[in-house]
């Protein structure tokens, strides 16, 4: 049975658990984005928050997946279904990079424009909403276009705890020395992330200032 | 005691519109950058902080929009201390140009000029009337109000600070060195174009440079500042005549020579 073969006679399968896999990064990331960015905007706009916050967010970074949901497991309302779990986990792993560059986005804004901008009298918030968020966002976008990639690599590793997503054809594959098994997960995967990449590539080219 | 404090003659009755009064500005390290500051300025008139970098002149500049707030001392806008207004409505009736512009990259030329009325709730009738107002009173060709800043030359996008600054009517216009990144050519065309504004609008206007020659040919009163202090505040004529040994030493040092008297022609 060649793959082409097993792709077509499985696509439904495929198809349920790339959505799944979709499901998993697309509800973390968002999640990610909606907690990284303001606290991305605070170590920007207050140095003291800075060093705390990326360095929790680099600590998380540092923690194996495969532990970090083994950790999470026993924890009450989250262990009762293993994709709360992992959509947690990825959450966590998805905010580093969202946080520093939505931070280094705002740091990197010209100091001119800033100034110009806070010496015409325009407020904190409509500096930041008018200026330095616009202006930092195709930084932003970058860094969470790093965070759907990396997403959707890990996410894989959620199945092990009984997540879904690509990750059990892979688990399965492993199990039954199934190239063909592993690949059914891998190729989609592989496919998602070119595709996150390309796409979030293309709106951080379309956000870039010129 | 250089320090003249005769207001400028021709200027009509001098209301006195900015005044520091012994101010002092330290950097959070310490580090005093300005001393014992006392200065008046004038309404209408154009007074220049001439100095070297690091004299403390953009330091005294930007005490004046509270950009910077002072260690000691006061900073008064018309009449009152700076330190008891509300520092936004306080810049938005002072006019902001600097050397590097600071154009809003990610706005039009329009969006640039119209940012502060549009805050401020002005009607767009009226909006889009100033614009116009604007564009034409800076020596701009109205089609350029749909470029971006980064589809402009140096001499272009620096009108359109100054259209920026004049967007709301400010009484009062600061200018930190704002021909300075300018070829000789452009400088003199903004220079020439800034006199003849300054003739029409009679705006109070400080003006920083390092330049004596733009100091010269903008200036109503020159202060010269050296080390953080004001060491001699004259008219132009009287830079020009005095004895002093600092200022001869800024002339010298700066000019080099060259005939000073020559770059007023075109006043």
């Amino acid at each position: 049975m060649n793959l082409l073969h097993f792709f077509s006679e499985n696509r439904q399968q495929i198809l349920e658990l790339t959505l799944e896999h979709l499901w998993l990064v697309g509800i973390s990331t968002l999640l990610a984005a909606c907690i990284g960015i303001p606290l991305g905007i605070l170590s920007a706009r207050w140095p003291a928050w800075n060093k705390p916050v990326l360095g929790t967010a680099n600590i998380i970074q540092t923690i194996p997946s495969l532990a970090l949901f083994g950790f999470l497991l026993p924890v009450p309302w989250l262990g009762d279904r293993a994709d709360r779990l992992a959509i947690l986990a990825l959450t966590l792993y998805a905010l580093l990079p969202i946080i520093r560059n939505t931070y280094t986005g705002i740091r990197g804004v010209d100091p001119a424009v800033v100034e110009a901008g806070r010496g015409m009298g325009l407020t904190a918030n409509q500096l930041l909403f008018q200026v330095e968020l616009p202006l930092a966002s195709s930084v932003i976008v970058s860094g969470i276009r790093i965070a759907v990639v990396i997403s959707v690599g890990l996410a894989t590793i959620a199945a092990a705890i009984g997540a879904g997503g690509l990750g059990e054809f892979i688990f399965r594959g492993l199990a039954m020395v199934s190239n063909q098994l592993i690949l059914a997960g891998a190729i989609p995967a592989a496919v998602l992330a070119l595709a996150a990449d390309f796409a979030l590539g293309w709106l951080e080219r379309r956000l870039r200032p010129r | 005691m250089i320090a003249d404090r005769k207001p400028m003659e021709g200027a009509g009755i001098a209301e006195l519109v900015i005044e520091f009064r012994d101010v002092q500005y330290r950097l959070p390290n310490g580090t005093p950058l300005l001393s014992g500051l006392n200065l008046q300025i004038n309404g209408g008139e154009t007074l220049v902080l001439l100095g070297r970098s690091g004299s403390g002149k953009t330091t005294t500049l930007k005490l004046i929009n509270r950009l910077l707030v002072p260690a000691g001392g006061d900073v008064r806008v018309n009449g009152s201390s700076t330190a008891a207004m509300d520092v936004i409505a306080l810049r938005r009736s002072i006019g902001y140009v600097i050397q590097d512009v600071g154009l809003f990259p990610h706005f039009t030329v329009e969006r640039n000029v119209a940012l502060l009325p549009r805050i401020e709730g002005w009607p767009s009738e009226k909006i889009q009337n100033r614009i116009a107002e604007l564009l034409q009173l800076v020596g701009l060709e109205k089609g350029l109000g749909s470029r971006y800043p980064h589809e402009l030359s140096g001499g272009q996008r620096q009108r359109v600070g100054v259209a920026r600054a004049l967007a709301a009517d400010p009484a009062i216009l600061l200018m930190d060195e704002p021909f300075g990144a300018l070829d000789a050519i452009t400088r003199d065309e903004l220079q020439r174009e800034f006199l003849a504004l300054q003739q029409r609008l009679h705006k109070t206007v400080v003006f920083v440079t390092h330049d004596l020659r733009e100091a010269l040919r903008l200036g109503s009163r020159i202060a010269l500042m050296e080390a953080g202090r004001l060491i001699a505040l004259l008219s132009p004529d009287e830079f020009l005549r005095s004895n002093d040994a600092r200022i001869a030493a800024y002339v010298e040092a700066f000019a080099g020579g060259c005939d000073l008297l020559a770059s007023r022609g075109g006043r």
